[in-house]
């Protein structure tokens, strides 16, 4: 029992890893577009729509991977976290179908309208990402709630209405922008709006750097639990020294203008944060209520669940590696 | 109470909304296609520009789909919590599955819709035909957890805790394999219908359109065949409620006495409080022909059913007349065409009189599959679960819902609007017109 619900929480974990590496980079895209300052700023605009229009589609999917798994397998911290986070993810399911309708429309609409749907699309890609890292920092606070049957006690504010979780947005948005301003500039063909990128991307290091330190500093009165598994774990050391290598690691590439290796880095830097979060919040799935293997579906639903994603990803894996290259330069 | 209408509300308004763009998204592909092929083998012009323009179509009405999609996966949870605390596990594997469809889909229309240039005309064909056939899956699998909520099985229930979770026989369970079947050729009729009344309006008005009439020829015969098969569907879908849902029968028929050789009735309006159907006309022997293939069968009347278990009576009753109203108006258009085209020695017919009963059978089919759809839902209030839960028992208990629907009216209201326009621009405008 244990070792299944381990291995379907290590897919959530997974699935988010990509999640925030290619669908949260796109938000990042909006992000960007939101800043589009200066005399490219149509040229920077136009970037990022040929960069994302064929993948966001495609990438948003993990999300509702992530769900899925979620409610196949871990049905009460499913069903609890419904009602612990409903407001704020109400709040982005908005931004969820602002943006995705708001950059379609703005690819087929002509005219003035396009500069409509273009703020619409820039001002949701922001929003979006915020409230995904106020319900992920809402996992750590503690509020949320339940008895030994299951049912929720809190109320329908106080698990996320906190320091913690807003600080978790801001600092979720500051990598995802991070990570769109490094693919960025690897993406562009024309040397000018690389070099925007490339600023742009140096910039936004330094603020997730500060923001993570921000985060450490509210996480020491509304989330100590948090806290003491970042840095009190016998992994943690390890873990930071090779976030932080790989956080200064990429900015010297930029620096240096070396985007692919730069792209790389800051992707696996992305990925040492979800992971550092995810052992910190081990064994729990919702701190102190639920752990990974509390309120599980049943073994063979886990181990089912498993083999399908298993069987599925030999199709699957495949396409979206050609989709990537297909689409991962500029033309 | 009051929080419990808001969530049914705001659940019925994501499914309604939802729905068009999910059929769209599962038969436009295939048009689509058609197109495509067209193109390649004969290599006229216009089969390339219909192509696109259904490509762009696809491409509009896919994303506004996954987006509104995504909003039906989180508020399974938002609103229903409870339901699906106890069901998740349960219809797992058609949502996995689903998942692996959908998945596909984004990454092929991804490379059709971008790739003209990129890739080979072969693989871009083949796209076109993953879009297609993972379209249609995705449609496919998620029904299936819908029927097993109508027809649920899969798991033993032992002092009101699932155990021997089974998520194959909950899958394969006996609604899905006719609902299925039924709802894919809704999905493709009512795409079918509306796109032939659009050209055929176009085409009306231009008679020199080349663009129109291949647009025309293409779309008709898929909504002439789905509109001849769709009765065989629904009456196999009849017969599968008959039998495991009879108080959705007795409320989709308004059929109060529980009796043999019951009548079929068409129209007339129930009256909940005096337990009759009054300005109905019946059919004799046909209701009890229809559910069990048997003149003499007996069928349970909603008299026998304790009131809190039934349905809202009137409203089920209307929406089944209207779906299988508009099915039969359907059939006499495709027969009426199919009769045109055999005496025009098979020539698609142009007449102006067919051309206006299309346009005047355009919407009939989105109405038909919202009626429907109304109908499944509905019909099986006041249970989440068919006879496992109730939806009062499953709602959240997150107050002042209320306030947060008009938000979601207003974005669907808003999206619509947006859409329509676009796709009367972009996609169904004549290029003559556009110069």
């Amino acid at each position: 029992m244990e070792t299944w619900s381990v291995v379907m929480g290590g897919v959530l974990v997974a699935f988010l890893v990509v999640y925030s590496l290619t669908g949260g980079a796109d938000y990042g895209g909006g992000v960007w577009d939101l800043l589009a300052r200066g005399k490219r700023a149509e040229a920077q605009r136009d970037l990022v729509k040929r960069a994302i229009g064929p993948i966001w589609e495609a990438n948003h999917v993990w999300l509702i991977a992530i769900v899925v798994v979620l409610f196949a397998n871990f049905p009460l911290a499913f069903s609890t976290l419904s009602k612990a986070l409903h407001l704020p993810l109400t709040a982005l399911l908005f931004g969820i179908v602002l943006r995705g309708s708001a950059f379609v429309f703005r690819t087929y609409d002509k005219g003035t309208a396009r500069d409509k749907w273009s703020l619409v699309f820039s001002i949701s890609s922001t929003i979006t990402p915020v409230m995904l890292g106020v319900c992920l920092g809402a996992l750590s606070v503690g509020r949320i709630r339940i008895d030994g049957q299951g049912r929720y006690l809190s109320n329908y504010t106080e698990a996320w209405w906190q320091p913690f979780p807003f600080m978790v947005g801001l600092f979720t948005l500051s990598l995802f922008a991070f990570l769109a301003a490094v693919y960025l500039a690897e993406f562009a063909a024309e040397e000018a709006l690389q070099e925007d990128f490339r600023q742009r991307g140096l910039i936004a290091g330094v603020v997730v750097g500060v923001l993570a330190i921000a985060s450490l500093g509210v996480a020491s009165f509304n989330a100590p639990s948090i806290l003491e598994g970042l840095t009190q774990s016998a992994w943690a050391i390890p873990l930071h020294l090779l976030a932080a290598f790989s956080a200064c690691g990429t900015l010297w590439c930029l620096w240096k203008r070396y985007f692919r290796p730069a792209r790389f880095l800051c992707a696996a830097q992305v990925a040492l944060v979800i992971l550092g979060w995810a052992f910190a919040q081990y064994p729990y799935l919702v701190w102190p209520s639920i752990t990974i293997a509390h309120g599980t579906a049943p073994e063979t639903v886990l181990k089912q669940t498993f083999l399908v994603l298993l069987g599925g990803s030999v199709l699957l894996v495949p396409s979206f590696l050609y989709l990537f290259k297909l689409f991962g330069r500029d033309r | 109470m009051q929080d419990l209408t808001a969530a049914r509300l705001q659940m019925a308004l994501s499914l309604a909304f939802h729905i068009i763009f999910a059929v769209v998204g599962m038969a436009m592909p295939l048009l689509m296609v058609i197109a495509e092929c067209k193109w390649l083998r004969t290599g006229r012009e216009v089969y390339h520009e219909l192509c696109k323009r259904w490509a762009h179509g696809t491409a509009i009405m896919f994303a506004v789909g996954a987006v509104s999609g995504t909003v039906l996966s989180f508020e399974l949870g938002l609103l229903w919590p409870e339901f699906m605390a106890f069901a998740g596990p349960m219809i797992s594997l058609p949502f996995t599955l689903e998942g692996f469809a959908f998945f596909l889909e984004a990454i092929f229309l991804g490379i059709y819709l971008y790739g003209w240039d990129r890739v080979s005309a072969k693989m871009h064909l083949f796209s076109g035909i993953m879009v297609c056939l993972c379209g249609t899956m995705s449609g496919v699998f998620v029904v299936t957890a819908n029927a097993w909520m109508n027809a649920p099985q899969g798991f033993d229930l032992v002092d009101g805790v699932a155990t021997n979770i089974d998520p194959v026989a909950a899958m394969l369970n006996p609604a899905s394999f006719t609902q299925v079947l039924h709802m894919t050729i809704a999905a493709y009729q009512a795409l079918a219908f509306a796109v032939a009344a659009i050209h055929a309006y176009a085409y009306l008005r231009n008679k020199k359109s080349e663009f129109h009439r291949e647009a025309l020829a293409i779309a008709l015969p898929i909504a002439v065949v789905t509109a001849l098969l769709q009765p065989i569907a629904g009456d196999l879908s009849a017969k599968m409620v008959a039998r495991y849902q009879p108080v959705k029968l007795a409320a989709m028929e308004a059929h109060w006495e529980t009796q043999r050789a019951a009548p079929l009735r068409l129209g007339g309006w129930p009256d909940e409080e005096r337990e009759e159907t009054r300005y109905s006309i019946e059919l004799p022997y046909l209701l009890s022909i229809l559910a069990f293939a048997d003149p003499n069968a007996e069928v349970v009347g909603l008299k026998d059913v304790p009131r809190e278990d039934r349905p809202p009576i009137a409203l089920v009753h209307i929406s089944f007349q209207i779906m299988v109203g508009l099915g039969m108006l359907m059939v006499a258009v495709a027969l009426f065409g199919s009769w045109l085209w055999f005496r025009g020695k098979r020539k698609m017919p142009e007449g102006k009189f067919f051309l206006k009963s299309l346009i005047v059978a355009g919407p009939m089919g989105m109405i038909a599959l919202e009626a429907g759809w109304i109908v499944t839902e509905v019909g099986r209030q006041p249970w989440v679960i068919h006879g496992i839960m109730r939806t009062s028992d499953a709602v959240t208990g997150m107050p002042n819902l209320w306030a947060i629907l008009p938000f979601f009216i207003g974005i669907y209201i808003l999206l619509l609007i947006v859409v329509t326009t676009l796709m009367k621009r972009q996609v169904f405008a004549s290029i003559e017109e556009e110069g």
